[in-house]
């Protein structure tokens, strides 16, 4: 337990405490003064109320001619398809309502999702429906029908036969599709002269070369967290890994302690700048990126290897030999994982201590990588930059990706494709690149498009489209046909004759694959590695220099800026820092008092003759003398809600050193740019809210979250949250309906924020709302750090409508909008809202949101189309909150009334709940003392968040548990 | 000087019951205006584009309601037939007929006819045939004697009001459920005296503080 240490939510409560001083107060900078409000309001009411009394006008009934078989109107319809993100792809299942995709969940059979699905997936559908994608085809600046273009082309591909595909260059993303590859291969066969590059901005190339440099081949480890109980990140945030939730699933469910299982995983990790894995770390080593190298060897030096000795400091030392010595008692249990933005050498020595110490082939299995065709990323679009500068290349066909925007500013890759004579670009929006292109054809969005896309594990999923092209956009699988001279082929036949090659009995292979979504038993197989001695490869670190260094990060919502005219990514808060619609650069307190800089304030951040000028943000956490900025921002053709926001840090960023620069000037501007955070709305003030032990303190007292329990002296004496108070308007009812949240389980991701404004049609606000602490998410997710300023314990508490059994804000309503069910729930009646907002007022979590505006009016009609016909699309005026998803309890029931049986325990998730990538949500019936989430509640750590003001809130929190070492003082190096 | 006449009590009393009459006669006449048939829809035909009569199909030919909206077993919507069903028996029967010539240009076409809706609950509320119809309550209890209609029209108000006069006390309304579609059904002895909540699981309102099935979030969601 850690009462002598403090939690924090920001700098000025670490300062403050919970006083006056630190809280959010949204009238601070409100264009209405309370008083104007009053005014205005008054004078709205009588216009509404003139408004009330309408007839139910006459609509159209429209049914099909001919409906599609299996459809059932009124019933969505599930299929199973794919995403690619990051060189790999995530099996899905989407919800279509008659034929128009809806919401995205995990595939439950598919080893990457195993049920779950992550941020990005749940948020593609929204792309699905931009108004801002492009829509039609572009050719020389005029609008252009296919034909027309694939006359245009094939122009080209004869002048190119003659020369042997001579000065014709493909760029792509990296290739996960085995049927792309396959077609591309096939050209490059016919015309060898031709070239094929891949690039995108995340990619894998330490890996390889790290690879490459331990096992003298390229390979790709596939981990397996469950089997882990030490784990060693080397500055990797494997917890956020696109489209792989099945990591974060396999890591939660080895830190769940039970009655039953009284045992959980230790994670180390090594890291410069905060991200979800860091803060699941029990034992935390904060440095400069340089420094994680040399820690590295330092681990590397006390696991037994023979590699150069580390020079690192005492505290460091010690945390690389606490680490080693557990790696090297759990012998084939033990897991050390290099991040993607480390250097080669680390991923080498990740390898060589996997090797040595047995785990490769039980907790990670080396593979040969997800993409058809491996390359070094980096040098293919440089050797690409070089060749177009030097006018070697006729005809370029980037066929997905943004260079332009997104490749390193050094090669000028905008200059460079000036070059070019025609240059082809297809793409979901008209973007950067697409701008400085001669052709532009849309492409598909992959809930559009016939495909197939590997998985983490070399699992070949089929990408299935749940709707017609809403722009006649053509799939890469069609572009490259049409470049092969086959304009008319569609994707589904391309795909389909290249599994017939596959396949000797065709027919139930392909109905078979396609209802599972994926080939089975396509896993890549381990492959015989042998290792090179270490001393053939690991060669001495020197010391980080004491200049400022900046390193580069996906950003956690936009990513490498894809989805940056997503409303839902853009204005969900950013795990750790909270702030949403920007980027910044992200410092430690310390460094940011050396600059003398704070929050908001601009700096100019310079190397060599580049600079960027970015706004603060102070990270607890991050590594001193050293900026984090995220790639995706700063975007000029992203789209409405894209455009301008954040800052470009790809403006910095180097071919030769794609993550970290080890020196940069840094100079502080007069300017100073507004972020809207989230860390301290909502707040719940200065209260036992989030509860952490360690693993040993639990097993002493299992029911430490309720020893230091303070109880009002109003309660005295009186049973806490059991009774008390008023008498239980809860009737008897089939089902009770609760949930429980285990805490170290969560890695505070936000998948549950984003699956449930797309499930329960939450708007968008925008940042100026956000600022004003508007932002309409029904769950939100907290952070709270616990310690001291430089390197506090990071934890996350996702905190949506408790459904209190005797409900503050049911008391309060005028109108009874807000009253309880006899399951326990507690309804909310938007029809009778009159928004007098005192149930907000009176709600103890602030867990209820109100429409100060008619957030739906602007939404445009493609839009529209993702919106749950389930669930009421709310007007202005009008209070909301999380229902437990009421419409999939309702559904479930009614289903099982009309098969004459009982909910089954599971039948009935949360969006939330189905989408926790950690599994960290139980939902269920607690009137079944058998269902889930009754036995996790009958925990002992299982504890009511506040309730001790005796609201008896249905959803319940298992306390935070970590697994210090005895050797180490939890958190950082002592 | 007397500033009051004789009469000044009874002018008071009257233009105080005056003023009453005329308020409560406002309430009253936007009360009526609101439970009118122009407001309510509750027996205006509409329209449609083929003058469809359910009367010639149910009562003249006998056709069960299913055969048409197929899904009002297993959905919240019942299931307005494509224009392939018509087509079943319109290929064949009447085909040449003028009444039926949309109902044949949408088929060649492929543009769906496009009907005019009677039944119409706010976009608030979250009705579920199958939840009903299963439970025993049957198409007329709703719809009315639709197989007496040549053109729809709406039977009852659809108000929320209405609703709850039922999800209050449902028994009334139960019939097994071999009998959902049969238009002529009247209880007989046996089922008359039946504990048909009991028969249908559903719990009695003696043991609720608050009936089940009065529940905001039952419809509201």
């Amino acid at each position: 337990m850690s009462k002598e240490k403090k939690v924090w939510r920001s700098l000025e409560e670490y300062q403050h405490g919970a006083k006056e001083e630190a809280r959010f107060n949204p009238f601070n900078n409100d264009f209405l003064s309370r008083r104007e409000f009053m005014e205005w309001t008054s004078g709205m009411v009588a216009v509404l109320g003139a408004t009330a009394c309408t007839r139910m006008p006459t609509q159209k009934v429209i049914p099909y001619t001919k409906q599609p078989e299996r459809l059932i109107p009124g019933k969505p319809l599930f299929f199973a398809t794919s995403m690619v993100l990051g060189g790999k792809a995530i099996g899905l299942l989407v919800e279509s309502h008659m034929g128009r995709p809806t919401k995205v969940e995990g595939n439950p059979d598919h080893p990457s999702s195993v049920g779950t699905s992550d941020i990005f997936s749940q948020a593609s559908v929204l792309s699905l429906y931009d108004p801002d994608r492009s829509q039609s085809l572009v050719s020389e600046t005029n609008l252009a029908f296919w034909s027309a273009f694939v006359a245009k082309i094939s122009g080209f591909a004869k002048a190119l036969e003659a020369k042997k595909g001579q000065g014709f260059r493909v760029l792509t993303e990296s290739v996960v599709s085995p049927t792309l590859a396959a077609q591309i291969q096939d050209y490059l066969k016919r015309f060898p002269e031709a070239q094929w590059h891949q690039y995108e901005p995340v990619n894998r190339d330490a890996e390889r070369e790290g690879s490459l440099l331990s096992f003298g081949e390229d390979t790709t480890p596939v981990y397996d967290f469950a089997a882990a109980k030490v784990i060693v990140s080397l500055d990797s945030d494997f917890l956020g890994e696109p489209a792989c939730p099945r990591y974060a699933r396999d890591f939660a469910k080895g830190r769940e302690v039970t009655k039953a299982k009284q045992s959980m995983n230790r994670l180390y990790s090594a890291h410069v700048s905060p991200s979800i894995t860091s803060a699941m770390a029990d034992h935390r080593a904060v440095v400069k990126s340089r420094d994680v190298e040399l820690l590295a060897l330092a681990l590397a030096k006390a696991c037994g290897l023979s590699v150069p000795p580390a020079e690192v400091s005492p505290a460091l030392a010690k945390w690389a030999n606490a680490a080693a010595t557990d790696l090297r008692d759990n012998p084939g249990a033990g897991l050390v994982v290099a991040g993607r933005w480390q250097s080669p050498q680390v991923h080498a020595l990740a390898n060589a201590i996997n090797v040595r110490l047995k785990n490769a082939g039980s907790t990670v299995k080396y593979t040969a990588p997800v993409e058809i065709v491996p390359v070094n990323q980096a040098q293919s679009i440089e050797s690409l930059a070089k060749d177009m500068a030097a006018g070697n290349v006729d005809t370029l066909l980037i066929l997905g990706g943004n260079p332009v925007y997104n490749a390193p500013s050094d090669l000028e890759f905008g200059e460079a494709l000036k070059k070019v004579k025609h240059r082809i670009h297809s793409g979901l929006y008209l973007d950067e690149t697409a701008k400085l292109c001669n052709y532009h054809v849309p492409q598909t969005h992959y809930l559009e498009e016939w495909g197939d896309a590997k998985a983490h594990d070399g699992t070949v999923g089929l990408v299935q489209p749940l709707i017609a092209p809403l722009y006649s956009g053509k799939s890469p699988l069609e572009v490259f046909a049409a470049i092969q001279g086959d304009a008319a082929a569609s994707g589904y036949d391309i795909l389909r004759s290249y599994w017939k090659t596959k396949s000797a009995n065709f027919d139930p292979f392909w109905i078979r694959a396609l209802n599972d979504g994926f080939v089975a038993s396509t896993a890549a197989a381990e492959k015989k590695l042998v290792l090179k001695a270490e001393s053939a490869w690991a060669k001495p670190i020197p010391r980080a220099s004491a200049a400022v260094e900046v390193v580069f990060r996906p950003d956690p919502t936009v990513y490498d800026g894809r989805f940056s005219n997503n409303g839902w990514l853009q204005e969900v808060p950013k795990p750790i820092t909270k702030i949403t619609w920007d980027n910044a650069a992200f410092m430690s307190p310390a460094t940011a008092k050396r600059l003398g800089v704070a929050d908001t304030k601009v700096i100019r951040i310079a190397v060599g003759e580049k600079s960027l000028e970015a706004p603060v943000w102070i990270a607890p956490g991050h590594a001193e003398e050293s900026i984090t900025l995220s790639l995706g921002y700063g975007r000029t053709a992203a789209g409405k809600l894209g455009n301008g926001t954040g800052f470009n840090a790809y403006s910095l960023r180097d071919a030769k050193a794609l993550w970290a620069l080890p020196a940069v000037e840094v100079t502080a501007t007069a300017k100073h740019y507004p972020i809207s955070g989230t860390q301290m709305h909502h707040s719940m003030e200065e209260r036992p809210i989030i509860r952490t032990a360690t693993l040993d303190h639990h097993k002493e007292h299992p029911h430490w979250t309720h020893l230091h329990e303070p109880i009002p002296h109003a309660l005295e004496g009186k049973e806490l949250g059991t009774a008390g108070g008023s008498s239980a308007p809860v009737g008897p009812a089939d089902y009770q309906w609760g949930m429980a949240i285990n805490l170290s389980s969560c890695t505070g991701c936000n998948a549950c924020v984003v699956a449930c404004q797309s499930e329960n049609n939450i708007p968008v606000v925008g940042k100026a709302e956000v600022a004003r602490g508007r932002e309409m998410h029904w769950i939100r997710v907290d952070r709270y750090f616990e310690g001291e300023l430089e390197d506090p314990d990071t934890k996350f508490q996702p905190v949506a409508c408790v459904q209190c059994e005797t409900a503050p804000c049911e008391i309060v309503c005028p109108v009874g909008a807000t009253v309880h069910d006899n399951e326990g729930l507690n309804n909310m009646v938007y029809n009778r809202c009159v928004g007098t907002k005192y149930c907000s007022n009176n709600c103890p979590y602030k867990v209820r949101r109100f429409n100060f505006f008619e957030y739906t009016k602007t939404i445009t009609p493609s839009t529209k189309m993702v919106q749950n016909p389930d669930v009421t699309v709310r007007s202005r005026g009008v209070m909301e909150k999380c229902t437990y998803c009421v419409q999939r309890i309702s559904s479930g029931r009614i289903d099982a009334k009309n098969e004459g049986r009982k909910i089954r325990d599971g039948e009935v998730k949360t969006a939330c709940q189905s989408a926790c990538p950690s599994q960290a949500i139980f939902f269920g019936d607690i009137s079944d003392p058998n269902s889930l989430v009754s036995q996790m509640k009958s925990e002992p750590q299982n504890y009511g968040l506040l309730e001790e003001l005796n609201t008896k809130p249905r959803t319940t929190y298992l306390g935070k548990l970590t697994n210090p070492t005895a050797t180490l003082k939890a958190g950082k190096p002592a | 000087m007397q500033l009051f006449g004789k009469g000044a009590n009874t002018l008071a009393f009257v233009s105080i019951a005056v003023v009453g009459l005329t308020g409560a006669g406002v309430v009253g006449l936007l009360y009526a205006f609101q439970s009118s048939p122009y407001v309510t829809q509750v027996d205006v035909y509409k329209n449609q584009p083929v003058p469809f009569s359910h009367q010639h199909h149910v009562q003249g030919l006998g056709m069960d309601c299913r055969y048409c909206h197929t899904s009002v077993e297993k959905s919240s919507q019942a299931g307005i037939p494509p224009t392939s069903t018509c087509m079943n028996c319109h290929k064949m029967i009447w085909g040449d007929q003028a009444m039926l010539k949309p109902v044949r240009d949408a088929w060649k076409n492929d543009a769906p006819l496009e009907w005019n809706g009677v039944h119409k609950l706010p976009e608030f509320v979250y009705f579920n045939h199958s939840a009903h119809v299963n439970k025993g309550v049957g198409c007329q209890s709703c719809h009315g004697r639709v197989d007496e209609m040549p053109l729809v029209a709406k039977k009852n108000t659809l108000y929320m009001g209405w609703c709850l006069e039922c999800h209050r006390n449902p028994s009334p309304n139960l019939r097994p459920v071999d009998q959902i579609t049969n238009m002529e059904w009247e209880p007989d002895e046996e089922w008359a005296h039946k504990n048909k909540l009991e028969h249908y699981g559903i719990r009695e309102k003696k043991s609720f503080e608050v009936h089940q099935l009065t529940n905001c979030a039952v419809c509201h969601r």
